[in-house]
């Protein structure tokens, strides 16, 4: 008799630790993950103090701590760290960030005049203010206690002027442009066809056009002219004079003197920037709502293609399709579909949406737009429409094969009872199979929704870009611009990374933009879940 | 075994007299019929006649084909692959396999009641108004009256009158059978096919909807499967006694539980086999 049967411990109980083990380690690298981007991506708009740290080579530097790390080369027993600070000044000093010796810092202090400005163009700053120059000429002194109530008025009226003349120029100024592009192109087409009366309106449409140009432009001066003109006169660490416009100011904080409420502010100033304002200086600054609502529309766009294509797929297949040889080879195929490179699927898109049928739609209905506008594609370029399609292509098989199996998953008995009653097949189907299976395929699309709102590599071919100069969605009709290209978060994390050309400012917002991306998918994702969460209660005890 | 191989003819010649005695013409009409799933011969040449408005009970031990037959007389098992029938079966002189008639109309005078309660998952009134949901009646007050209707035929209209908008699925095992008759007498088809409509009941349940087969009789034909020999005695007006796909009498339910002439069959009933 084998002695291992008389053994007290049943024989593969270790087995048991270790599948175990495999789940922890999983467990383990999602939540390392989620705690990485969290992490960085969550401090990124926080102000901490800001110290004056003084190099035993004699240079004084004033700068946010960044990063620190183990100085390349330095014995493992032994490190030697060295810090980045983010010195700001990019103007002055060629770049924002500097890496310095931790071993060569005498020390450090944090003085509370100093001062932390965000600004329109080279990037932040943090300097030493000394006066202000107010827009009625008068010379505030920082010793003044009047100076910091005075300073942060001049930033908000500067603030204001920004706005305006940003109103003015993007918005009012584009339209006009707008309306100018699209004049002019119906004035060659006139002249091409020889419409004579045509051709005096619209000349007469382009002087005026010309001739709003022209106010606005004088408006935005005036705006300029009698808007603010402080301006900061400060010191750099070096005690180099630095003047800042204050138009230039876009944030002004003392980051030694805030208190913990004052801190918080900030960062909710900060964030509510990032996610409720258009980006600046390259994308390392500035918000992201063209690329959180351009990735939304797509998203949605792609799950409105995808349920209806992949529930009527789904239904063929299951009810309708003779069950064969044929048909497992179809099925093989839709399976396989899944597993096929994203960006075969980019080039797909671009080759068959973009060129073929946007070009097709192009020829069709835009031929006076490509003859008279430089063949100026308006469909057979990529755009919205193409993303959403070219991704619900590719997430096809996750709501075909979900859905087959949910309706399968229908008890045979209410399909009979359907049946019985004198129903046709499409009737039950319709009345009886696609509600019982609604959340089944519901949990289809959400897997789908969570595959396409992360793909970047088939949108770079097909329509997104690093900027896009107008959200797919505005006030002038059709109000949704399918054709438009758009920002999208996953593409801008990649952009953010590695087309940056400054590195280090972007990192911070590299992970910033990834937290905000996992955010936008994890709320799509709730908000499936909660309509399938009704739909699941509406048919609860339905399975007997 | 021959016993088995002769009945089937002798029992025919039988019941047709004894259906015009009772002044009532043969309206279900099997011929002959043989049944196969893929090369498996299921039914082998099964014979009877069920006349209007009688209860007809179809007894035998598992596997013997009882099933197969009342689903086929609506045609239900033409969802399974792979079958094959042989011989006719007419209904008020009309072969149900005439490729003229519609499959869908031919459910629509015969309704079935099934083992399992199978109520969709919708509220109780759009359960028992499906069946004319799906041939397109709209006017809310038709599809009121029929549902009440229907439901007091199932007996179930004092029990769940005031919650006709809840979901089905809430009622108890007993409530959801009955439930699944009303929706299956809603459109008033002309036969009632029960395939063990108590097996999963319990007695109290059972003596309920036993008692709604006796009032169902008045205007409907109703051909029933059961497991329990008592069941088939006290509801049914004629028995037929199905054993490995053959059919080995069929006669009137008194004769059948008294005096048999098949020994299979008492051996059957006094549950000497089965």
């Amino acid at each position: 008799m084998p002695s291992s049967s008389d053994s007290s411990t049943p024989r593969g109980e270790a087995w048991v630790w270790f599948s175990g083990l495999g789940l922890i380690i999983g467990l383990g690298m999602v939540v390392g993950l989620l705690a990485l981007v969290l992490m960085n991506g969550a401090t990124v708009f926080w102000a901490p103090p800001v110290p004056v740290a003084q190099v035993d080579d004699g240079r004084v530097l004033i700068g946010q701590l960044a990063q620190r790390r183990i100085r390349a080369g330095s014995p493992a027993d032994q490190p030697r760290y060295e810090r980045q600070y983010q010195v700001g000044l990019r103007e002055l000093n060629g770049n924002s960030y500097l890496w310095v010796d931790e071993a060569r810092i005498k020390g450090e202090t944090f003085p509370a005049d100093v001062l932390g400005l965000e600004r329109v163009e080279n990037g932040p700053a943090f300097v030493r203010p000394q006066s202000l120059r107010k827009s009625d000429g008068k010379v505030i002194l920082v010793a003044d206690p009047a100076f910091e109530a005075a300073f942060q008025a001049e930033v908000a009226a500067a603030a204001a002027v920004r706005e305006k003349l940003i109103e003015i120029n993007r918005h009012r100024i584009g339209d006009v442009n707008a309306a100018m592009d699209k004049a002019r192109v119906a004035l060659r087409r006139a002249e091409d066809l020889k419409l004579t009366d045509d051709i005096a309106a619209l000349q007469k449409e382009i002087a005026g056009l010309d001739g709003r140009f022209a106010a606005l432009q004088d408006e935005g001066k005036k705006v300029v002219a009698g808007g603010a003109v402080a301006s900061l006169v400060s010191q750099d660490a070096a005690g180099r004079e630095v003047v800042v416009p204050l138009t230039q100011v876009i944030r002004a904080w003392f980051p030694n003197r805030l208190d913990t409420w004052g801190r918080v502010k900030l960062f909710a100033s900060r964030l509510g920037e990032f996610i409720f304002d258009e980006p600046r200086e390259a994308n390392t600054e500035g918000g992201l709502m063209p690329a959180i609502f351009g990735t939304l529309v797509m998203t949605v766009f792609m799950s409105l293609l995808v349920t209806p294509f992949g529930v009527i797929t789904a239904i063929y297949l299951r009810e309708y399709a003779q069950q064969g040889a044929v048909l497992r080879i179809v099925r093989i195929s839709v399976n396989n579909l899944a597993g096929v490179p994203s960006i075969v699927f980019g080039v797909f898109g671009l080759g068959f949406f973009v060129y073929v049928l946007g070009g097709s739609i192009d020829q069709l209905f835009f031929a006076d737009q490509l003859k008279y506008n430089n063949n100026t594609p308006v469909f057979g370029t990529g755009g919205l429409l193409w993303c959403s399609l070219t991704l619900a292509l590719m997430t096809l098989p996750v709501v075909i094969v979900a859905t087959e199996e949910a309706l399968a998953a229908v008890p045979r008995g209410m399909r009979e009872a359907s049946l019985a009653t004198g129903a046709s097949k499409w009737q039950t189907i319709r009345d009886i199979l696609l509600p019982a299976s609604a959340p089944g395929i519901l949990t289809g699309v959400i897997l789908a929704m969570a595959r396409g709102a992360g793909e970047v590599a088939p949108l770079m071919l097909v329509g997104v870009v690093k900027l896009a100069p107008t959200l797919p969605f505005d006030g002038s009709a059709p109000f949704l611009h399918m054709d438009r290209k758009f920002m999208h978060l996953g593409f801008h994390v990649y952009d953010l990374g590695f087309q940056s050309p400054d590195s280090d400012a972007a990192r911070p917002m590299v992970f910033a933009t990834t937290l905000l991306l996992i955010v936008l998918v994890v709320c799509l994702n709730l908000g499936a879940i909660w309509i399938r969460n009704r739909l699941r209660a509406r048919f609860k005890g339905a399975s007997f | 075994m021959p016993p088995i191989m002769n009945p089937p003819s002798s029992s025919r010649i039988k019941v047709r007299p004894a259906a015009e005695r009772e002044g009532r013409k043969d309206y279900i009409s099997i011929r002959d019929f043989g049944f196969y799933y893929g090369e498996k011969k299921a039914l082998d040449a099964i014979s009877l006649d069920i006349p209007e408005r009688q209860v007809v009970a179809f007894i035998g031990p598992s596997g013997c084909g009882k099933s197969t037959l009342l689903r086929n007389l609506n045609r239900m098992n033409d969802l399974v692959d792979g079958i094959r029938h042989e011989g006719d079966i007419t209904i008020n002189g009309r072969s149900i396999y005439d490729p003229g008639l519609e499959v869908i109309s031919l459910r629509r005078r015969v309704g079935m009641v099934f083992q399992k309660s199978n109520p969709f998952p919708k509220s109780i009134f759009e359960n028992v108004v499906y069946a004319l949901r799906v041939v397109g009646v709209r006017d809310r007050a038709v599809l009121e009256e029929a549902c009440e209707t229907s439901l007091r035929k199932a007996a179930l209209w004092d029990e769940v009158k005031d919650r006709l908008d809840d979901s089905a699925l809430g009622l108890s095992g007993g409530q959801m059978q009955r439930l699944c008759i009303a929706r299956a007498i809603a459109n008033r088809p002309e036969i009632l096919l029960m395939d063990e409509p108590c097996s999963a009941l319990d007695p109290i349940a059972t003596g309920k909807i036993e008692e709604l087969i006796h009032e169902l009789k008045e205007q409907f034909t109703i051909v029933i499967v059961t497991h329990s020999m008592q069941q088939a005695a006290r509801v049914s007006d004629r028995t037929a006694f199905f054993y490995l796909g053959k059919q080995i009498e069929y006669d009137t339910t008194e004769k059948i539980f008294m005096n048999p002439t098949q020994a299979q069959t008492e051996a059957y009933i006094s549950g000497r086999f089965g």
